[in-house]
Order: structure tokens, then C-alpha cells, then sequence
């Protein structure tokens, strides 16, 4: 079974060669494929040095375009499985083997996410308060949608199978895609889990979203999940759970 | 000479300045004729508007301006919003054709350098297993 690791960074220079030589440790099965979206420091040469295929972008793509590269990689590369990890070094590589080992139990499920909020007991980091209440009404909608719990729906802590990873390569939201690819996986008929995890606070650089920005980003993503539900869904066959996106014409 | 005509005279001009501007870039293929179809219709139809004052008006009574000239500017208006929507519609396109080149850009240089010279993931590779110390402990 061919599993790939999905590293986006963007000026992760400080954490990026912890993250890669992490993976190597903790899941040595993984082929690290950091996607350096264009960024102005090291980030590239530090990545290769510490052993990862690194592809870099001409230009920064946001978040979402340098999934979608990754996914891109795994599905022209013939991989069975990519899990995506941020480069700030969030993401414990050591929950990789519960999530193949789950994956591998229940063969119906196509992608299955760390959540921070599954499990009450855990501690680690759980994100600043204000973003926590735009967590738990994107949960809440979500959940609802989806019928099912959805905890963590900003967790870019995911592993998914290749029906995922071809529905990622061919389509994958812009901006902040999290809560949107929830949703997409829930629109094209595959299952998804959530399993708790411990994240940390990120060892370097910046995140992605500022402050400032997050009330753009509430606004910009529940317009995203009040669109989507207007689009056209793939058809399901009689009987069957349901195709992606009728196999991929997409 | 009545305000009326003034005003006529000056939407005239303005429109037939448009209209022939548009021409000239289309002309020189400085504009490509699938965005400057939407800009010669409008500014055709604010030129016919201009000089044919019946229809101007007729349009006006019936939309309920009193005053002709200014159906003129509610009509451009309308054009204008129209083709803003255009743009951005191209923008959108423009920016989803830049990202997938850009992923393909990124995934071929990969490609090319893999081939080009494979040492750079090999020896971190045989780096690591010398010198087990060099694992960073995951925190």
C-alpha cells in the first residue's frame, strides 16, 4: 500500500524539517511530499534536505491550492492513501498508524479526520477562544447537513482513500477549505470519521488566518456551505451508496 | 440652442467617441473580439439612443422618467453593471486557469529535478540512517 504525506507550507522554514523528519520517524510507510506555496524563505531547500519530494509553486495559491497540488501528486503517482499535515508542526505524526489502522477496519469510510474536539478528556491545543465559537457553529451546521458529528471542522488533519484523493485532485475549495471539503466529501456520497487527537501550537512562523481575518472568514466560508447546497448532485445509483461524482467525470 | 438639443448634441458626441474607440482597439486587435462584442453593443445602442430621440423618449415615458436624457444615463448604467459582472467572471476564470498552471507548473519542476538528479531525497535517505541522532524528537 503506497501512503503519501501531504505537507502544505508557506514560510515555514522553522518547522517544516520537524515536521518531515517526524513523519520519518513516526511513519516511515509515508513518502513526504511538502507543496512550498511560494514561499520568500528556505522553505523549499530545508524541506529536501530533511529527505521530502518537495513541489513548488511559481507563486503563493493559498492553502487550497497547494492541497490540491498534493492531492494532484497522489492521484498521477497511483497512491492508496495521502494524509494531509500542516508544515507548522500542529499535526502529532504519531496518530498516523491509528488512522490507516482505522481506515483499514472500516473499508466504507474514505476519509477520516483528527478532531480536537472528540474526545473531552484530551488537552492540547484547542485554538484561541473567538475562533473556537466560529468552530462551533461551522460544527453545528455541519453536523446537521452531513448527519453526522462532526466536532473539528476546520481540522486540516486528514487522511483519505483514493476515492478521496481523486475527488480532491480534480476539485478542491479556494480560500479556506476546510469546512467546505467536509462538505464536498459529504456532497459526492463518501463517509467520512472523525478520530481525537492531541494538537500542538505551532512551533513557527505564522497561521494562515489572522486575527482580523476571521470574521471574513466566517462570512466567506457560510456563504461557501449555503451555496453548495444549491449545486447539483451527483446521482445515486438505485440501491448503492452512491458514486463520486459518478466516478470522477466530476 | 435648447437645453435639450445641447444635451443631445453632447450625448452624440460622447457615444460616437466611445463607439469609435472601441472600434479603434478592436481594429489594432488591442481587444479581443469576445470582450469588446458586450462593449460595442452597449455603446451602439447608447449612439442610436443619443440620435434617435423618439425611441429615447418613448423608453422614458414608459419607464417613467420625465426626463428623456436621463433614461440615457439609467440604460448606460445598466450596461455598466452588466459588464462589471463580465469582468468578474473572467477574473474568476483567469484565476482558476493561473492556479491549475501553476499546480502543473509545480508538479512537473518536481518531475525534472527527480530525474535531473535523484540524489537530493537518496541522501538525506543514507544521511539518516549513519547518524540515528539526527531525528528530531516529535514534541
Amino acid at each position: 500500500m503506497r501512503c503519501i504525506a501531504i505537507i502544505p507550507a508557506y514560510n515555514e522554514v522553522a518547522s517544516v524539517a520537524d515536521v518531515v523528519a517526524s513523519l520519518r520517524q513516526n511513519a516511515p510507510g509515508f513518502d513526504a511530499l511538502v507543496v512550498d506555496d511560494g514561499s520568500t524563505d528556505a522553505t523549499t531547500a530545508v524541506a529536501r534536505a530533511a529527505g521530502a519530494r518537495v513541489i513548488r509553486h511559481p507563486f503563493n495559491l493559498g492553502i487550497g491550492g497547494a492541497v490540491q497540488s498534493g492531492y494532484r501528486f497522489a492521484l498521477e503517482n497511483d497512491y492508496d492513501i495521502a494524509v494531509q499535515i500542516d508544515g507548522d508542526g500542529q499535526h502529532d505524526t504519531r496518530h498516523l498508524a491509528e488512522f490507516v489502522e482505522f481506515l483499514r477496519r472500516n473499508p466504507h469510510i474514505d476519509m477520516v479526520t483528527g478532531s480536537r474536539f472528540l474526545d473531552d478528556a484530551a488537552d492540547g491545543y484547542r485554538s484561541s477562544a473567538s475562533r473556537r465559537i466560529g468552530i462551533r457553529i461551522f460544527s453545528k451546521v455541519l453536523s446537521a447537513i452531513t448527519r453526522r458529528k462532526v466536532t473539528d471542522p476546520t481540522s486540516g488533519f486528514r487522511m483519505t482513500t483514493r476515492r478521496g484523493i481523486a475527488l480532491f485532485a480534480n476539485d478542491y475549495p479556494h480560500d479556506y477549505p476546510e469546512v467546505e471539503a467536509v462538505l464536498m466529501v459529504h456532497a459526492h456520497r463518501l463517509e467520512g470519521a472523525e478520530l481525537p487527537v492531541r494538537m500542538r501550537a505551532r512551533t513557527g512562523g505564522a497561521s494562515s488566518i489572522g486575527s482580523t481575518q476571521s470574521v471574513y472568514y466566517m462570512i466567506k466560508v457560510l456563504l461557501a456551505i449555503f451555496v453548495g447546497l444549491f449545486r447539483a448532485r451527483p446521482t445515486p445509483e438505485p440501491g448503492q451508496p452512491a458514486p463520486v461524482s459518478a466516478e470522477q467525470a466530476l | 440652442m435648447s437645453m435639450q438639443l445641447k444635451i443631445q448634441l453632447v450625448s452624440i458626441v460622447v457615444t460616437a467617441g466611445l463607439f469609435g474607440v472601441i472600434f479603434e482597439l478592436l481594429r489594432r486587435k488591442r481587444l479581443m473580439e469576445r470582450y469588446a462584442l458586450l462593449w460595442l453593443f452597449a455603446s451602439a445602442v447608447l449612439l442610436a439612443l443619443a440620435v434617435w430621440r423618439g425611441l429615447l423618449e418613448t423608453i422614458a415615458a414608459a419607464i417613467g422618467i420625465y426626463y428623456a436624457p436621463s433614461a440615457l444615463f439609467v440604460i448606460a448604467f445598466g450596461f455598466i453593471l452588466v459588464l462589471l459582472l463580465h469582468f468578474s467572471l473572467v477574473i474568476s476564470r483567469l484565476a482558476d486557469q493561473n492556479k491549475v498552471l501553476a499546480q502543473r507548473l509545480g508538479l512537473l519542476q518536481q518531475r525534472l529535478d527527480e530525474l535531473e538528479g535523484a540524489e537530493a531525497p537518496a541522501v538525506a535517505e543514507s544521511a539518516r540512517r549513519e547518524d540515528p541522532t539526527t531525528v528530531v524528537s516529535s514534541r
